[in-house]
């Protein structure tokens, strides 16, 4: 009984600082892939292809389900403007929620599951495999060659992806709201223009992308990086990018709109 | 997939991205019309300026000449400042009358300038003289209430 006790705790204290040692070294991962990005800079056409694995690869899903989410705001924000009997605010309704908060973490939450992962299981395999190892032996340093491109090939596609999505979003809500139920064109373009504002709400969900591109990317490259070199850990590691992405991505989401939002 | 390829996907890739974001720009927000050419300073002291907002539009026949920047309270003499950015190219003359309106019944709260007849303008830093509050909707209708209260004990 008592050795029971005193076991579960020493489990707790071992799980503890087990989290608190792979942090840290994530950390230290991070700031390696930063000192060692010229060469992904450097070598530009190694980003190039890694933009194309996780940006271009991803239009697809990404314009659909922008289109998709537009429509349903469209749909609801009818219904519930149409109680107050102010449809024309449906285009304010429509881009400020995509361009604010939908744009940046759907398209974010997206990208974590649908490039995020695609990016550890391919460095966990290559792990396994030992072609990280190989590549020691020949004296590249992996985390030049295969994890900085794959960093910022994430980080350049998701603000763009974002942006496509937030865009996806407002022509679903217009095809909705205008063509299909008949909401005034003129009043649903012109008061969004008037509500939106370039700076505030625009550029912010701009820098909200950018912050929740390094996340994903920074996950998935280190689950990568440090998943066990066997079938069973990568995919282990490939689930894990995409709980902790999506985690952090909306808890970044909260401290960042209290940072940006909040105040007039 | 050749080298080629690749990269005529990832340009076009950029290039739809890089568009997504000139539309969001252009067409959602009002950067194209939000004037960040010249624009001078002008106060304006309210008794209540109601909810009117920073950023709030500034107009003028309807239309928009300006944006309020900044609002604080003048604890010295209780009334409200708001400094208004007004559109460099209109000049408004110096007994210009400024009221805080409401766009429909519940809409937003913005600044109007009725222009009165002094041939001096209004120079950048200058204070409006006569300015009228916000029409509280609690208080118009309380007053209502009196008055209607007031009829009928008269008619008894």
């Amino acid at each position: 009984m008592d050795n029971g006790l005193l076991r579960a705790l020493r489990n707790l204290g071992q799980r503890v600082t087990s989290r608190i040692w792979r942090l840290g070294y994530a950390s230290r991962f991070f700031l390696a892939t930063i000192l060692h990005s010229g060469t992904a800079l450097g070598r530009i056409n190694l980003t190039i292809r890694e933009i194309y694995f996780t940006g271009v690869l991803s239009l697809i899903i990404i314009l659909v389900s922008g289109l998709f989410v537009g429509m349903v705001l469209g749909l609801q924000g009818y219904d519930t403007l149409a109680r107050y009997g102010s449809t024309e605010a449906l285009g304010v309704l429509v881009s400020l929620s995509l361009v604010r908060e939908l744009g940046p973490v759907v398209a974010a939450l997206l990208f974590a599951s649908r490039a995020g992962s695609a990016i550890t299981a391919e460095i966990g395999m290559m792990k396994a495999t030992e072609q990280l190892s190989a590549m020691e032996m020949m004296a590249v340093d992996p985390i030049a060659r295969v994890v900085a491109p794959r960093f910022w090939g994430g980080v350049i596609s998701m603000p763009l992806l974002a942006a496509l999505f937030s865009a996806m979003g407002i022509f679903g809500g217009y095809l909705v709201g205008v063509q299909l139920i008949g909401v005034d064109e003129g009043s649903f373009w012109s008061q969004m223009q008037a509500s939106v504002d370039f700076r505030q709400d625009i550029l912010n969900g701009v820098i909200k992308s950018f912050v929740f591109g390094i996340i994903v990317s920074w996950v998935a490259v280190f689950e990568g990086y440090d998943a066990e070199p066997t079938a069973e850990g990568v995919s282990g590691a490939t689930t894990r990018t995409v709980v902790t992405s999506s985690l952090a991505i909306l808890a970044a989401d909260f401290i960042l709109t209290a940072f940006m939002f909040t105040g007039t | 997939m050749s080298r080629t390829t690749l990269d005529l996907w990832v340009g076009f890739f950029v290039a739809v991205g890089l568009g997504a974001l000139l539309f969001l720009a252009l067409k959602v927000g009002n950067m194209a019309s939000s004037s960040s050419g010249e624009t001078y300073a002008i106060q304006a002291k309210f008794d209540n300026i109601g909810g009117l907002k920073v950023r709030g539009a500034v107009k003028s026949a309807g239309v928009v000449v300006g944006r309020v920047t900044d609002i604080r309270f003048d604890p010295e003499a209780y009334l409200a400042v708001v400094t208004i950015n007004v559109d460099a190219r209109y000049k408004f003359p110096r007994d210009t009358f400024a009221t805080i309106n409401t766009s429909g019944l519940l809409g937003e709260q913005y600044i109007g300038f009725e222009v009165g007849g002094d041939t001096a303008m209004l120079n950048p830093g200058d204070t409006i003289k006569k300015t009228q509050s916000a029409v509280v909707l609690e208080k118009l209708i309380s007053q209502f209430m009196f008055n209607k209260a007031a009829e009928d004990g008269g008619k008894k």
